[in-house]
């Protein structure tokens, strides 16, 4: 008689359990909509190319000259006409950064700037650039004046461009992973106790690791499928950045399935606790949602308090998701990347502890 | 048919849920070709002793072999040439029958002809179907098919016909004797009697995790009436089921 091969056997529930997956359409929606959403809205409002200033010239000022024109023809400035008291309420709202008054006097002009104190430093932005023009416009009308100091433009050094998108992909890529490791995992093993898929599993030769292996074999594919789509939409649709292209890519992608798999372990730990299956999404959500906030997903961790900042920068996905924006951004290789790596395998040896004890087969 | 070669032997099985004893020190023996029937009402401990003997469960004393094997010792072994059906088996609920098929060969390691074994169970018109989408005895015929894959020298059915119409049961019936004539030993557990009466080729009669009485079910009425027991109500030829049959006919439906 042939040996019984328990590869074979586990590969059998590997493409099952992927076949269901497919078909399930909270995995879809988890590992594929949410994030393409996120990257859509944020893809589509990023690059609107730095500051802008919102400005408004009120009704009684003089536009014959030239400061104006100086203004106007600013590509960092959007200029607005409106009514006295209207353009007053909005500077108030804080829609309106400036307003700006020019008087024509027997000598020349004078400019007048009102700034709030809700846009401060936008405030100081446009003063400092009305400040430029008129001294420059004062150089224009008397040539042959000396000053006494001079600032020499030099040409601009060209940086890399860090798109939005190279920021927030990677975000959403790790909490796509998050989700689909922790809720997919969690469900999948609930499910199968609870309809007793597992115990007909157990009426065959398989030995029971080799049914885990299986099932989270499919479960890294089809999270992997769902990164690699990521990645190449946010590549050709909105120039997500990745350095060395394919090496880059690649890198990329094993660091996912290394995510993915220490994110399984929190999946495997919630099963484990769950009693039934109204008790995942809670638990699952007290695991994903303050990592989803405080990780890094949609803004960098400085924006928060220094009180909460250490917290944040333990969390696992706070270590992922550096980690690829190093990779992807700043073309770092694996070991570049150690001191990450390392305590996400950090976290990974916890959570497998924790899994393996609460794990239940019934 | 039956050879009286012991291919199940229990010896003093016992097994304990805490201070709850399921099965109590119950010894008996199944013959290679027979369908044994193991019958009780709910909670007698059929269910247990049928798992221990599948090695889906660990038990408190005893000894059980199953062709020679011990449960203890060779598990994988003992697996690899039994069917088992369980009472609520599960099954991937959104894969089609010829993909949870494909499954199972990879799990027992054997290549099957996939639609043959649907045609064995009378489901090849549902090969696309998913098994959600399947009645309760299309379900139960499946699940027996999942069972033969590994052509096992025993199945095991717990309750296959329990909450299936008539015609369902009887189709079961049939399929169920087809695999007992293709050589194989089956064992089911039942709580009708009528149906261990038809069936089984000898019965054990379970209560409170003992077995009262093992035989023949022509015997076991036999003994009774030989106690000078008679029954109540007079019987005519026939009964209400027959009734039922005769009129909704005995084919195989879709129900």
């Amino acid at each position: 008689m042939k040996k019984y091969s328990q590869l074979r056997a586990m590969l059998a529930i590997a493409k099952a359990s992927f076949r269901s997956s497919t078909r399930s359409p909270s995995a879809v929606v988890f590992t594929l909509l949410f994030p393409l959403i996120f990257i859509l809205v944020f893809g589509f409002i990023s690059n609107s190319g730095g500051v802008r200033l919102h400005v408004a010239i009120d009704d009684n000022s003089d536009t014959t000259n030239a400061i104006f024109q100086e203004i106007r023809f600013n590509q960092a400035i959007q200029l607005y006409a409106d009514s006295d008291s209207e353009i007053i309420r909005s500077l108030r709202k804080g829609d309106l950064d400036a307003i700006v008054h020019i008087e024509k006097m027997d000598s020349g002009f004078e400019v007048n700037v009102v700034t709030s104190d809700i846009s401060v430093q936008n405030g100081i932005l446009f003063k400092g650039m009305v400040k430029q023009i008129i001294s420059e416009l004062n150089l224009r009308a008397m040539p042959d004046f000396n000053l006494p100091f001079n600032m020499i433009e030099q040409p601009v050094i060209h940086g890399r461009e860090y798109k939005t998108i190279d920021f927030i992909l990677p975000g959403q890529l790790g909490f796509s992973l998050l989700s689909t490791g922790v809720f997919g995992t969690a469900f999948v093993f609930l499910n199968l106790r609870q309809t007793l898929v597992i115990k007909r599993f157990f009426a065959t030769p398989i030995k029971r690791p080799y049914i885990v292996l299986g099932e989270a074999l499919s479960r890294i594919v089809f999270g992997l499928i769902g990164a690699a789509f990521i990645l190449a939409l946010g590549h050709f649709a909105f120039g997500f950045t990745m350095i060395h292209g394919i090496i880059t890519f690649l890198t990329m992608m094993l660091l996912c399935a290394i995510g993915l798999i220490i994110f399984m372990g929190f999946g495997f730990v919630v099963s484990g606790l769950a009693k039934n299956e109204s008790a995942v999404p809670p638990l699952a959500n007290l695991i994903t949602l303050p990592q989803f906030l405080l990780s890094g997903t949609f803004f960098s961790i400085t924006n928060f308090p220094d009180w909460l900042q250490p917290f944040c920068r333990v969390l696992p996905l706070t270590f992922l998701n550096d980690a690829m924006r190093k990779v992807s951004f700043e073309g770092a290789g694996f070991i570049d990347i150690w001191k990450d790596l390392g305590a996400l395998g950090i976290w990974g040896v916890i959570v497998y502890a924790l899994a393996t004890k609460l794990f239940r087969w019934e | 048919m039956n050879t009286n070669k012991e291919i199940i032997k229990v010896q003093n099985l016992f097994k304990q849920y805490g201070v709850f004893t399921a099965v109590n020190r119950i010894s008996f023996n199944v013959y290679e070709g027979e369908i044994f029937g193991l019958l009780g009402p709910n909670g007698a401990g059929k269910t247990t002793t049928l798992e221990i003997i599948e090695t889906l469960r660990n038990k408190s004393g005893g000894e059980v072999w199953v062709d020679g094997m011990s449960v203890d010792d060779e598990p994988n072994e003992i697996k690899k040439i039994i069917g088992v059906q369980l009472q609520a088996a599960g099954y991937y609920p959104s894969l089609n029958l010829t993909e949870l098929l494909s499954l199972f060969s990879g799990l027992y390691n054997v290549d099957i002809d996939i639609m043959k074994s649907l045609k064995s169970v009378g489901l090849e018109d549902k090969a696309k179907a998913k098994f959600k989408e399947l009645s309760g005895g299309q379900k139960q015929r499946f699940s027996i098919a999942t069972t033969l894959i590994n052509n096992p020298k025993i199945v095991f059915l717990d309750e296959p016909t329990t909450g299936l119409d008539p015609q369902a049961r009887r189709n079961l019936w049939d399929l169920i004797r087809g695999i007992r004539d293709d050589g194989t030993t089956v064992v089911i557990t039942t709580h009708y009697m009528d149906e261990a009466e038809q069936l089984c080729d000898r019965v054990g009669i379970m209560e409170a995790g003992k077995i009262m009485t093992l035989n023949t079910p022509d015997s076991l009425i036999d003994e009774l009436l030989a106690t000078g027991f008679t029954k109540q109500k007079v019987f005519k030829g026939a009964n209400l089921e027959d009734v039922f049959i005769n009129l909704t006919g005995h084919e195989w439906r879709d129900e």
